[in-house]
């Protein structure tokens, strides 16, 4: 970690005296530009933060070759995984994948696993956490259950980011501990589905910090609970002198549920260990950036570096973890 | 159709529109069977997958069964077009299909450039030098418009591999 | 007047040299962008999103939006010139643009297009100075119930319009909706009508059916007439763009009206696309000469490309003060926010103010600025149609194989643009009406998807399309739209009977 801190330091200095930074540890580099493909549309959180990593790339002249962001979203993102498990040999294409990695071949029954990518790094983990209306009586996690307990069940709507992915897996999870129904109610993008909590349209979501921050600082939001083992690092105030930090856990509240979106990095198949290192090597500068660094403060995100055999280990776990809350949720695709 | 070229003979519309209809009846067979597969009662969250596209499925095989009725009621002798015309049109839908289905195999650029100067040559009858300054000057403008400064990758075949671009 | 003296900061900020190069440039880019088809304003932006780091981000915005103006200008140029819409709103801008230009009127349609979508744009803008607050709240009333009212007068408000046999007007837009059915239904995120084939887990891309539907099409019915694009004779002077705007003034009320639908459709977020629709088929049914609409009236392009541009610039004002974007291309430019640190949101005009009011002060000039850059184009667009058929065809047929490619990035796609262009040219020989098949592609699976969110939260109830006073009315002129030739004849009879 250090060893890269310092490349980066480096880096930069070359950049500011003007040379072309270029430290020649890996033994591989690209040769040609690299497609950074996106399996989803433009605007969402995946896509922001590859387009973030275009930026410092290119401020900081990180690569030799340009770094090309594409979106293929097709299918829950299907369309972008199989591309990229086509391109079997090819080390100018890399993915950026959210919890779709294991939610969209399960759901949709498209024919792709983790197994068929080359794991690169994972970059940070997106945290989940559960949001009310600020003019809600309820104050806490507790009150909120307590709520639904009393409500009859499937008239509290829960609205989340697509249908059988994160946001529904959640849902199912918190109904599970609570006892109850709600009715879970499939929108586009977070941004949509913070607003329609705003409008009082649905009665709660499990937005990602960065899809809900804005409505929380404007006074119309509450989180009430993250759905981590910890509360989350970040202890700059956000609003009403409250800060990410101050956000209990939901387990301390009796719902017993972690959930973290992966957004890592993956490969075409039969990469060698060259290729992947100069990955690993490029996103190790990458987060040393200050540009990235504010990155993850703006979303809150939990920064875990994970690369090579922990971070493959890490996936297969999360793989295996999603199959059995799929299944149990009957989110399978009919033909599996 | 008053520019006829070589003859006046050719389809009728009537054969043509009922072509037209029977093909358009069929994809809403298509689509009835794969909402049928997807599920069409409803379900859990509502309406399943299926339900909607069923339904627009039977209104594409009515309202086709309509047609085709008032098509073929129609006094209509009147040409579709006439041979002449129509192979105006297949000598650009031919070529073109060439062009489309060559393209993953030797690329964008390549293809155009042949393409191009094969439009020009035979359909325009353009001087050589013309025709070559047209059909290498749009491909190479549109690589530097799209692969340099919009940074969009087009299909590239063994012909770039070996320029190294 | 707080507001003021903040907008006049905000010009001071705007008017640095730096930040107008940066407005010439954008707006440059942004009308390549419009003119490419496939590039469009979303992926545009989304492009150069990243080159704008180094930049402050006051002048990375006012470049960003000035793309984005630019690419709205430019949208107009393909559909009146070439039967081509770079964008789903520029749709509705071919139906009298494009006969237009073949009527050797090119000049004017651009002119025309060009100033309705400034005034559009202005007419949004200065409605952003005044009462953004007042309008964000209302965005704030949009459900899916309402969204769905929305889609359904869009709908309305558009169909009976043709004069093509009824049933083939149903078979068009049902072929439509099953377009737009293809792919991953949102609502129980499963895969329909794919057949298991990997490119359609895309769908169909709207973008791929009209290069097809309109473009190839249009070129395989010119190729059956001749070798020659009409329209050749087309007034290349700038004397053209005086000449149109003495004509203008005439159409102000279609004009105020469709700043009126697109700043509406604009906020809610609906989108450009329902609003240069339903703009269109209001003022097909309110003007004097509706009938003539659809072979070459200038009020059918001012109608549409009003209601396009104050939409496009009014989804910039949720973007900015809910974080929700209006349209695709404000979900790039909102992503750019976030990656320079400003938080869209409530918060943002209070603790932003030199950025907030430094883009809506570019959001004056840079219209402006588009404009004048346009307008003193228009003879060079209009002059492309002398061009000789030979040489022009074979170059838009390969830029619309790069459009078509460089939507999803597949091949795939090329092909699916030449087989929509030949269903194109068969289905107009055939008397089957395209704008119908278009709109419903267009907006089909948006519609369902509210439709049936709607059910979900009203757990299968109908009565939430009529639940409150905002949906209802919404629902109501709808079926107004829809029966308006029937109530039209009704009056009409009963003014006669009463005078009998």
């Amino acid at each position: 970690m250090r060893r890269s801190t310092h490349l980066a330091l480096g880096a930069i200095a070359a950049l500011c005296t003007g040379g072309v930074a270029a430290p020649a540890t890996a033994a591989w580099e690209p040769v040609r530009p690299v497609e950074f493909i996106v399996p989803a549309g433009t605007g969402g959180g995946a896509d922001q933060m590859a387009r973030t990593i275009q930026g410092i790339v290119t401020k900081h002249t990180l690569m030799k070759q340009p770094l090309v962001v594409i979106n293929k979203s097709g299918g829950a993102g299907g369309e972008g995984f199989l591309d990229v498990k086509g391109s079997g040999g090819n080390p100018h294409k890399i993915i950026i994948t959210l919890s779709n990695l294991f939610t969209t071949p399960l759901a949709t029954g498209i024919p792709f696993s983790w197994k068929d990518l080359t794991p690169v790094a994972m970059l940070a983990l997106d945290e989940f956490v559960l949001w009310v209306n600020a003019d809600k009586p309820y104050k806490t996690a507790k009150e909120y259950i307590d709520a639904v307990k009393a409500a009859p069940a499937g008239s509290i709507k829960m609205g989340g980011t697509g249908s059988k992915q994160e946001d529904q897996i959640i849902t199912v999870a918190v109904e599970k501990a609570v006892g109850t129904k709600f009715t879970y109610i499939p929108y586009k993008g977070g941004g949509e589905v913070a607003v329609q909590l705003v409008g009082n349209h649905v009665d709660s979501t499990v937005n990602n910090p960065i899809e809900a921050v804005a409505q929380w600082r404007g006074g119309k939001l509450r989180p009430l609970c993250v759905f981590d083992a910890k509360p989350m690092a970040y202890d700059e105030p956000i609003a009403d002198g409250k800060a990410w930090k101050d956000i209990p856990t939901c387990k301390s509240a009796g719902l017993d549920m972690e959930y973290l979106m992966l957004r890592g990095i993956f490969m075409a198949p039969r990469a060698t260990k060259d290729q992947v290192e100069y990955y690993v090597e490029l996103f190790k500068k990458i987060r040393a950036t200050p540009e990235w660094q504010d990155f993850m403060k703006s979303g809150a995100f939990n920064t875990t570096f994970l690369t090579g055999a922990e971070y493959a280990k890490w996936v297969e776990a999360e793989d295996k973890r999603h199959q059995a809350l799929m299944k149990e949720a009957g989110f399978l695709a009919p033909s599996n | 159709m008053t520019t006829g070229s070589s003859s006046n003979t050719g389809p009728t519309h009537k054969l043509v529109e009922a072509g037209v209809t029977l093909l358009i009846a069929l994809f809403g067979v298509i689509v009835i069977v794969g909402s049928l597969k997807a599920g069409i009662n409803w379900g859990a969250e509502g309406p399943r997958a299926g339900f909607f596209p069923f339904y627009i499925g039977l209104f594409i095989v009515a309202s086709s069964a309509i047609n085709l009725w008032h098509g073929l009621r129609e006094d209509n002798d009147a040409l579709f077009a006439e041979w002449g015309q129509l192979r105006q049109v297949l000598s650009v839908v031919i070529p073109t299909a060439i062009y489309v289905g060559a393209m993953p195999f030797t690329g964008l650029y390549v293809a155009s450039i042949i393409f191009i100067a094969w439009f020009m040559r035979w359909l325009g009858k353009y001087r050589w030098l013309t025709v070559l300054a047209v059909a290498f000057g749009m491909p190479i403008v549109t690589y530097f418009i799209f692969e340099r400064w919009f940074m969009v990758p087009l299909p590239k075949g063994p012909v770039e591999e070996w320029l190294d671009l | 007047m707080e507001e003021l003296v903040n907008l006049f900061h905000g010009f001071a900020v705007a008017l640095q040299p730096f930040n107008i190069m940066v407005m010439v440039l954008g707006i440059v880019l942004g009308v390549i962008i419009g003119v490419l088809p496939g590039l469009g304003g979303a992926n545009g932006v989304a492009i150069l999103l990243p080159l704008t780091f180094s930049m402050p981000p006051t002048s990375a915005i006012i470049m960003l939006s000035c793309i984005y103006w630019g690419a709205l200008f430019g949208g107009a140029i393909t559909s009146i010139l070439f039967n081509i819409p770079g964008e789903p709103w520029s749709v509705a801008t071919t139906f009298d643009g494009y006969p237009m230009a073949q009527q050797g009127k090119a000049g004017e349609a651009l002119t025309a297009a060009f100033t309705s979508s400034f005034v559009g744009a202005l007419f949004a803008v200065v409605m952003i100075t005044l009462v953004a607050p007042l309008v964000a709240g209302f965005a704030l009333q949009f459900g899916p119930a309402e969204k769905f009212a929305v889609y359904f007068l869009a709908f309305c408000s558009f169909v009976g319009l043709s004069k093509e046999p009824p049933f083939k007007t149903i078979a068009a837009m049902m072929i439509g909706f099953a377009l737009a059915a293809v792919g991953l239904d949102s609502i129980t995120g499963q895969l329909r009508l794919t057949f298991g084939f990997t490119p359609l887990l895309n769908g169909f891309d709207f973008l791929i059916a009209v290069i097809g539907l309109f473009g190839i099409g249009e070129i395989l019915l010119t190729m059956e007439e001749g070798l020659a694009f009409r329209g050749g004779k087309a007034k290349i002077n700038l004397r053209v763009v005086l000449q149109t705007w003495k004509e203008l003034p005439k159409y102000w009320m279609t004009s105020l009206r469709s700043c009126f639908i697109g700043c509406w459709m604009g906020v809610t977020p609906a989108g450009a696309t329902p609003a240069s629709f339903m703009s269109y088929g209001i003022a097909k049914r309110m003007a004097k000469n509706g009938k003539n609409f659809g072979k070459g009236e200038i009020e059918g392009v001012v109608a549409p490309e009003t209601a396009a541009h104050a939409a496009g610039t009014s989804a910039l004002l949720p973007m900015l003060s809910l974080g929700v974007p209006g349209s695709p291309t404000a979900a790039v430019l909102l992503g750019g926010l976030l990656i320079w640190g400003l938080q869209p949101g409530p918060m943002l005009f209070v603790e932003q103010k030199e950025f907030v009011w430094g883009l809506i002060a570019s959001m004056y000039l840079g219209n402006i600025v588009g404009l004048i850059v346009v307008l003193t184009c228009v003879p060079i667009f209009a002059a492309i149609l002398r061009v000789p058929f030979s040489i022009i065809a074979p170059l838009i047929l390969v830029l619309c194989a790069i459009g078509a490619y460089s939507v999803h990035s597949s091949t795939f796609d090329v092909m699916l643009m030449l087989v929509f262009g030949v269903i194109g040219y068969l289905l107009k020989k055939c008397n089957y009406p395209l704008a119908p098949l278009v709109l419903a592609i267009v907006l089909g699976d948006k519609a369902e998807e509210a439709f049936r969110q709607s059910l979900l939260g009203s757990q299968g109830s109908f009565g939430v399309f009529l639940s409150n006073p905002l949906v209802s009315t919404i629902m109501i002129l709808g079926l107004i739209a829809l029966f308006w030739s029937l109530i039209q004849e009704g009056y009409s009879r009963l003014r006669s009977a009463a005078t009998a």
